[in-house]
């Protein structure tokens, strides 16, 4: 084909996703990301600490009025995530088969399961509370009821290996209860971060409850680690590396956030996550009132 | 105002209680020498040496570890849950039945009045035995999957403010889901809990399943950094949970801290007024104040703050301050000499810094640690008696005009262990206790604790809950 026939493709940059918005890293670096054979596909942008610091700050802004929201509200928006994945089923095949070297069926499979997650993390906005929750039996004239609540804002390093399903385990689960999210994707597989933050920005997802970061965890972790406003930081993207899994505790335990911790193998995704991935981003809250007093 | 009435002094005979003259540690069932360097525990009240006690250096520690892996592996945790619970049942009884010696003990150890000792601390640990039996055979139905299991060995560390009601909520739970325990008491009230392990040789514990060691943070830190230990569970300071989370960085240990906090008791312009002093004065002079959520903070609405004050100020003249087995007594005395001149910094600091300083008149005795119960007014959000945790009997007071105001007050702290609430308007309370940032709200009472209910902190006050089904999580995988 002769340059002049064909028609020049309009390329994407790939952004952020900060606070609702789609802003390049405010260090203006980007880096190369490869298909899984090695081939160029787009650039990146290279998250910075300041842009990890920024996402913090929607993440804290957003936080309480997501909390505040229905819990009911809050299903149908995660439902409303999975809507959208759905329609934008092709790209989301293409990104999965591009950046994990999968065949279109398994890619397929992958989306599949990525979408069906969201659905089930959807339907426990409305039913956790009643699963982890408590009437407590207290030996007075006493009304006593524990409930959860969400731990704050929560520092999410995404999976490495598994770009989507891996990724929508690990953000959907934070946000079901009202944490907010700034999440870290993969470093060499970041594109199908990017398209599902796209997909965020239009289903109803209020701007700030879940920030992309592309770059890599290992440089932007440590400040999110450390950071006075995260109240809770997942380890899981850091799976095999437990010399900055130890780092990040360490940094962790300056304001006690909440660890959860690097796996020693990135955990198989296709598995029942059970409740674990929202119990440990909640906190019990017992109120006591007494009782015809 | 004088006092109206004149009390006779009733104390509480110590004949029940036989202090040794010295103690050694509690490994494997038995009384053993520890290696370290002996140390001494003290009556706060008198000074009085009590007796002295085994310091564990870290080949004690290790033999209690190697003691409670063997009972784990070999004994308690294969053993049923129904047999567990069994000899559950039988400490809570020994417990019961031995119950004024302990709260006596507990006095003259930690300096904290017998009317709570004997009301609160000891029932409460009774209790706790009581419920964390009846789970030990029932554990598939805590909502934790149909066959969870035991962490192992757990190494635990309880302050010296509740010196056997922390042991309780610490070896209760634990030893109810299967794993056996490595507890050290606070090197300044080890004695209820020497006396704990004479019930275990009563109740026929098999040996190892609990084991108590004595000593201070040198012997905690060889515990939660001993490399056999499945989990730690330590309450106490913010300082010292921040230290042990990292200790436990990259291990497998499983962790939970019940740390510090600074309690915000708000009170609104429509509150039952008389109730809520009951409750302020509950909040922050129970126990000396040393509680971890004392209400340490009250936020008082503005346009009821005089009329609050003044009879926060008749009721605080009632208090009696003095001997800890007099039946009378309302406030003890301060744990040891070195907390005294925490308290007594702090309290200078509020002034030197611009508070109000208040206390009633009242006689404080010659020997021992004491302080009277104080209040500061005109505390302003940056005072340090405002941020920092004082964990004596010193309430500082600061206002607000509005719900919101409220709120951001309350929660503008590090901390977020427990709130108080008080408004006869129900719709506010439960608009309060959601907006609160804390693991308990008390909501027209306040420093109410139960075996059924769990307990413990959001943000810097620590991570896991205890007490209740939830307080199961901690000792189960």
């Amino acid at each position: 084909m002769s340059p002049t026939n064909s028609r020049v493709d309009v390329r994407k940059t790939y952004k952020l996703y900060i606070g609702g918005a789609f802003p390049r890293s405010e260090s203006g670096h980007s880096y190369e990301v490869a298909d899984s054979l090695g081939k160029f596909v787009a650039n990146a942008a290279l998250a910075s600490r300041k842009d990890a610091r920024d996402a913090v700050v929607a993440a804290r802004k957003a936080q309480a009025s997501w909390a505040g929201r229905t819990a009911y509200n809050r299903a149908q928006i995660l439902y409303r995530i999975a809507e959208v994945m759905e329609d934008r089923r092709p790209q989301f095949v293409q990104a999965t088969q591009q950046s994990e070297g999968l065949t279109a069926a398994k890619a397929e499979k992958v989306v599949d399961e990525a979408i069906d997650r969201l659905v089930w993390y959807a339907g426990w906005a409305d039913k956790i509370t009643q699963v982890v929750g408590n009437a407590n039996p207290v030996a007075g004239p006493f009304f006593n009821l524990s409930t959860p609540e969400p731990t704050g804002v929560v520092a999410v390093l995404a999976p490495q290996r598994s770009s989507l399903l891996g990724l929508v385990s690990v953000v959907a689960p934070v946000i079901v209860t009202g944490n907010t999210a700034v999440v870290v994707s993969s470093y060499e597989r970041p594109l199908p971060a990017v398209t599902f933050a796209e997909v965020l920005a239009t289903s109803d997802v209020p701007g700030g409850v879940v920030n992309l970061l592309t770059g890599s965890a290992a440089t932007i972790a440590p400040w999110l680690a450390a950071h006075m406003d995260v109240n809770a930081i997942d380890l899981t993207g850091i799976a095999g590396e437990p010399a900055l899994a130890t780092e990040l505790e360490v940094a962790a335990a300056d304001n006690l956030k909440r660890v959860r911790r690097a796996p020693a193998v990135e955990p198989d995704w296709t598995l029942d996550p059970g409740l674990e991935p929202i119990t440990a981003f909640l906190e019990i809250k017992t109120v006591w009132h007494p009782i015809g007093i | 105002m004088t006092n109206p009435f004149e009390y006779a002094p009733a104390p509480e005979s110590r004949s029940i209680v036989d202090i040794k003259p010295s103690y050694g540690l509690f490994v494997n069932g038995e009384f053993t020498e520890g290696h370290g360097t002996s140390f001494k525990t003290i009556s706060p009240a008198t000074e009085e040496v009590l007796a002295e006690i085994a310091e564990a250096d870290e080949a004690d520690v290790d033999a209690a570890v190697k003691a409670a892996r063997k009972a784990y592996e070999k004994v308690w945790g294969p053993m049923s849950g129904r047999e567990r619970a069994k000899y559950l049942y039988r400490i809570a009884r020994i417990i019961q039945e031995r119950s004024r010696e302990l709260a006596v003990l507990e006095s003259i150890d930690n300096g904290k009045p017998i009317k709570e000792s004997r009301d609160v601390d000891v029932p409460t640990v009774a209790a706790h035995f009581f419920y964390y039996a009846g789970w030990a055979d029932k554990l598939a139905y805590a909502g934790r999957g149909t066959d969870p299991r035991p962490l192992g060995v757990a190494g635990q560390i309880i302050p010296w403010n509740f010196p056997l009601l922390m042991l309780a909520w610490k070896i209760a739970p634990a030893l109810a889901c299967g794993n056996t325990v490595v507890l050290k008491p606070a090197e300044t009230t080890p004695l209820t809990a020497l006396l704990f392990a004479e019930i275990c040789q009563q109740a026929d514990l098999p040996p190892g399943v609990v084991n108590i060691v004595t000593g201070a943070g040198a012997t905690g830190q060889a515990l939660v950094s001993h490399p056999d230990v499945d989990k730690v569970a330590f309450t106490g300071s913010t300082d010292v949970g921040k230290a042990i989370a990292r200790a436990v960085a990259g291990t497998e240990k499983r962790v939970t801290l019940e740390l510090g906090g600074k309690a915000a008791n708000v009170v609104f312009d429509d509150a039952p007024l008389d109730q809520a002093v009951e409750g302020i004065v509950n909040g922050i002079f129970f126990n000396q104040g040393h509680v971890c959520c004392a209400g340490s903070r009250l936020l008082v609405q503005e346009s009821v703050a005089d009329e609050l004050l003044a009879k926060l100020k008749r009721r605080m003249s009632t208090l009696r301050v003095g001997d800890p087995l007099d039946k009378n007594t309302d406030i003890g005395a301060i744990n040891s000499a070195e907390q005294l001149a925490k308290i007594r910094e702090l309290s200078e600091i509020g002034e030197a810094e611009g508070a109000g300083r208040w206390s009633p008149a009242c006689d404080l005795p010659e020997t021992g640690f004491w302080f009277p119960p104080t209040l500061f007014t005109g505390v302003s959000q940056a005072h340090r008696i405002a941020r920092e945790e004082i964990f004596g009997p010193v309430l500082s007071v600061l206002t607000f005009r509005t719900p919101s105001e409220a709120v951001e007050k309350a929660n503008n702290t590090p901390y977020g262990l427990s709130a108080g609430v008080w408004t006869e308007k129900g719709s506010r309370i439960l608009s309060m206790a959601n907006q609160l940032r804390a693991g308990v709200v008390w909501a027209n009472t306040f420093n109410k604790f139960d075996p059924t209910s769990p307990f413990g902190g959001f943000k810097e006050s620590g991570y896991g809950r205890e007490g209740g089904r939830h307080g199961l999580e901690a000792y189960l995988k």
